[in-house]
């Protein structure tokens, strides 16, 4: 059962993209891989605004992920908590992982030579901290979220 | 262990406090101050690191080889570059005088210590790049209410309706004020934009209203009928504090809401109902006047127009309007010493005529670009040598070719700078400050309600052969002999310097990296605001004394705007959140997200040129051209096209930024003195150019 969830809100996202710069450089990427990424529907006129939905996507932390049994040393596993992660001593970059995932987000990191991916910055939230890009997102519109049984 | 330093962000020009994670002599984290911003940060802010770990920066003095502009240098040493400049510097004294050279920095709240510096040299000649930036909207508030536009700041959080006229309030991304913008929409707030296109925060607005450009004067007018006409005003405020409103009922008489929308092109139940709305809001009603304002002619009375709504609303000084700014005396603490004001006052009158020739203009920084008429001309005499702090007119200003044939009289260019500025390539000496994060700033003091002091911090020691402006200056003034008004050696000497008179030490920065001045906000008493407003007459001057001296009007007649040609678009041009300006084009993790701008046309006019979405397009003035892929859209008026600026650069050094893009103000031919007489700002957005698809759209290649 996953325990997190990173939600978006939309009315409050302005569009900055500051949460995919803010991961890209807790993750010290080059340039290259995005871990997030914020995107737009096209503008169309509600009441004669313009307007526009913004979504956040990262990995989705699968309940029962392809990537995981795919990888062939065992890199990606995923935690008792749900976070799918990859231990990067164990990677050998072969990338199986983003072939596997209908989303392909695992990326290729070519400072490493290694696949990448969202893990919720797992280190950060391990000592009671919130994820790089919903720390630091600049209207607080991405939100943490720890999910309860109902 | 990761250790906290204290620090301002220095990415664009809002300076949003930071808090910077420092391990190991390398920075692991850097967020929004937690006790100011709960850590929020935008993506430039972020992308300091990216900027402190790049090596295409000056990393040491540079000295000119070969023809200005030819991008050949002598990389020298400290000594070397500071000997030069003093050596320049004093042959330029001895020859022209003192006062031939000048100074221009960005502006903000360390403009002490530049200015300290040239008036120290004993020139009047200190400016900044805000002629090309809010000059109109600065002295549209100083002939209404006495004070210039950083006399009000705009309580938005608890504001009903907040009215934005081309002010991409969440693109331009103060941090603080974002959230503030967004909690005001949370609690149902009410948010009217106004522009020639739709922006990001266009669509975040409850009313919206594309006009026609350079209507904004002709809308603003319609405003003020209407609310006029429904008696939706403050009477007893106007009553109180304000003269010459007769004379406003009068002028405004055939401004009325239909002609208004008719003007603008837009439907005139919107205008209607947007008087409703402020009727039902007011006076919690913020108008906007304009960060630089969309610069037509008439842009000094739209803004001054804005202005004049606010007062209608009587939002001054109340919780949900403007307020005026509180300062260190507010609160019973005296304020920060500063350096220019131990330093004689240099009586000569300012090169760019401010405070003589043209009475009505803040004589503060005054008007760059007339410098560069004195510079071309000799008049009111010459101007031989000029520093640039922080600030690159070749990227702000218009018309480079007109720039660089006026700095070819000047016989010592010189750029103080943290990245290569294009300005600064084509000077004769670089002088490379260190960036924000490598080094410290004189404490800043921040009037708002809560006034408070900050400072920034040195996060990391610089990476290159680079120093912090604090000690650039004090070096160069020890060589000129002006040593003795930068009474400091080390910056923690200069500090405690500043600090002397507050009775607060730097240790009380250490907690939150800033010294809050009072625990609650300061309200002054809005029954008794006299001696707030500076005007001649100690009242809101409707019609301004001093316009009226200078043989200007304070309610100008409208003028219909100029249409564009067939065939030609007025270009028009704004910005993103992810850049500031032309500062960050090069930054490798901003350059990621948007490495090169584009030109918004409109769908109809896209279709009578054959110009499709992603098509290339030429972008033509009289004799430059840009070339950048066409964004075909409903949202923007048929007459403008837009893009984003600070694209163009033309530094080889930066590789990435190197000719991405367009640079509109390289279109801006002939707009270098094209200057609002009444606000002194410059008319940017008075240019008309051809676009046409770009040969470059090969149907064939021919290639192996």
């Amino acid at each position: 059962m996953n325990k997190y969830m990173l939600y978006l809100n939309s009315k409050r996202c302005i569009g900055c993209h500051g949460c995919e710069v803010h991961c890209k450089t807790n993750k010290e990427l080059p340039v290259g891989p995005f871990l997030c990424e914020i995107s737009h529907d096209p503008l169309t006129a509600v009441k004669g605004v313009p307007k526009t939905e913004f979504h956040f996507r990262s990995c989705y932390h699968c309940e029962d992920p392809y990537c995981v049994p795919i990888c062939p040393t065992g890199a990606m596993i995923k935690r008792e908590d749900g976070i799918v992660y990859i231990d990067t001593d164990a990677c050998i970059g072969c990338m199986a992982c983003a072939g596997a995932c209908p989303w392909h987000i695992p990326q290729f990191n070519p400072a490493t030579g290694k696949a990448v991916k969202c893990d919720y910055c797992m280190d950060r939230v391990d000592k009671g901290l919130k994820p790089a890009c919903v720390s630091k997102c600049t209207t607080h519109a991405l939100k943490f979220v720890t999910l309860q049984e109902v | 262990m990761a250790k906290t330093v204290w620090s301002m962000c220095g990415m664009c020009s809002v300076r949003c406090p930071i808090r910077v994670e420092v391990e190991d002599g390398k920075i692991k984290w850097i967020e929004g101050n937690p006790h100011l911003l709960g850590g929020a940060l935008c993506a430039k802010g972020s992308a300091a690191i990216a900027l402190h770990k790049d090596s295409e920066r000056p990393q040491q003095p540079l000295i000119r080889r070969g023809g200005r502009g030819a991008g050949k240098w002598d990389p020298v040493s400290w000594e070397t570059a500071l000997d030069y400049v003093a050596e320049k510097i004093n042959n330029i004294r001895e020859k022209y005088g003192a006062r031939a050279m000048m100074l221009s920095c960005r502006g903000g709240p360390w403009a002490d210590l530049p200015k300290a510096f040239i008036h120290a040299l004993g020139s009047p000649n200190f400016t900044n790049h805000d002629s090309a930036c809010g000059r109109n909207v600065h002295h549209a508030c100083k002939t209404l209410y006495g004070v210039g536009r950083k006399g009000f700041i705009y309580d938005i959080k608890n504001t009903k309706h907040l009215v934005l006229f081309g002010r991409n309030i969440l693109a331009s991304l103060r941090v603080a004020e974002v959230q503030q913008v967004m909690d005001m929409l949370d609690k149902g707030g009410r948010l009217t934009y106004v522009d020639v296109r739709q922006s990001l925060t266009g669509i975040k607005s409850t009313n919206f209203m594309q006009v026609r450009p350079g209507t904004d004067y002709a809308l603003a007018l319609g405003m003020i009928h209407g609310i006029i006409k429904a008696e939706a005003y403050d009477k007893e405020f106007i009553e109180k504090y304000t003269t010459g409103f007769d004379e406003l009922v009068s002028f405004i008489e055939p401004y009325d809401v239909n002609w208004a929308a008719k003007e603008c092109g837009i439907k005139v139940g919107r205008l209607k109902r947007f008087i409703k709305e402020v009727t039902e809001d007011r006076p919690k009603v913020v108008f906007h006047p304009g960060w630089m304002l969309s610069r037509y002619r008439d842009s000094f009375y739209a803004s001054r127009a804005l202005s004049i709504l606010n007062v209608l609303m009587g939002n001054i000084e109340i919780e949900g309007g403007q307020q005026f700014p509180k300062t260190p005396g507010d609160c019973g603490i005296k304020g920060l010493r500063t350096l220019d004001s131990q330093i004689p006052k240099p009586e000569e009158k300012r090169a760019d005529g401010v405070g003589w020739k043209y009475k009505h203009f803040d004589k503060g920084p005054g008007l760059f670009h007339l410098f560069y008429e004195a510079m071309a001309t000799g008049e009111p005499y010459p101007i031989k040598g000029i520093i640039c702090y922080r600030h690159d007119p070749f990227n702000c200003f218009p018309d480079v070719t007109a720039q660089k044939e006026a700095l070819d009289n000047c016989e010592l260019i010189v750029s103080i700078d943290t990245h290569y500025s294009e300005f600064g390539w084509y000077s004769d000496v670089i002088l490379p400050e260190s960036m924000f994060l490598e080094r410290e700033t004189p404490i800043a003091t921040q009037k708002g309600p809560k006034p408070r002091f900050i400072l920034r911090q040195r996060a990391v020691e610089p990476r290159f052969d680079t120093k912090p402006s604090w000690e650039i200056f004090k070096r160069l003034a020890d060589k000129l002999g002006a040593g003795e008004y930068f009474p400091y050696n080390t910056i923690e000497e200069y500090w405690n310097w500043q600090l002397e008179p507050t009775g607060y030490s730097i240790e009380d920065f250490n907690e939150k990296g800033f010294v809050s001045l009072t625990d609650k906000p300061i309200m002054y008493d809005r029954d008794n605001l006299d001696g707030k407003f500076k005007t001649p007459s100690s009242k809101i001057e409707f019609v301004s004394q001093v316009l009226k001296e200078a043989g200007l009007p304070s309610l100008k007649p409208y003028e219909s705007p100029q249409k564009p040609a067939k065939g030609k678009f007025r270009l028009v041009f704004g910005r993103s959140p992810v850049h500031a300006h032309g500062h960050t084009i090069n930054n490798p993790l901003l350059h990621e997200l948007f490495p090169e701008n584009s030109l918004w046309i409109n769908t109809r006019s896209a279709a009578k040129l054959g110009i499709k979405e992603g098509d290339l397009v030429d972008v033509i003035a009289e004799t430059r051209k840009g070339t950048v892929k066409a964004h075909v859209t409903d949202f923007i008026h048929p007459e403008a096209v837009y893009t984003v600026h600070g694209f163009g650069r033309q530094v080889p050094l930066q590789s990435r930024a190197y000719h991405a893009g367009m640079s509109d103000q390289k279109l801006q031919e002939g707009l270098l003195q094209d200057m609002d007489p009444a606000g002194g700002g410059l008319c940017l957005c008075e240019k008309f150019v051809i676009v046409r698809r770009s040969s470059r759209n090969p149907k064939r290649r021919v290639e192996l």
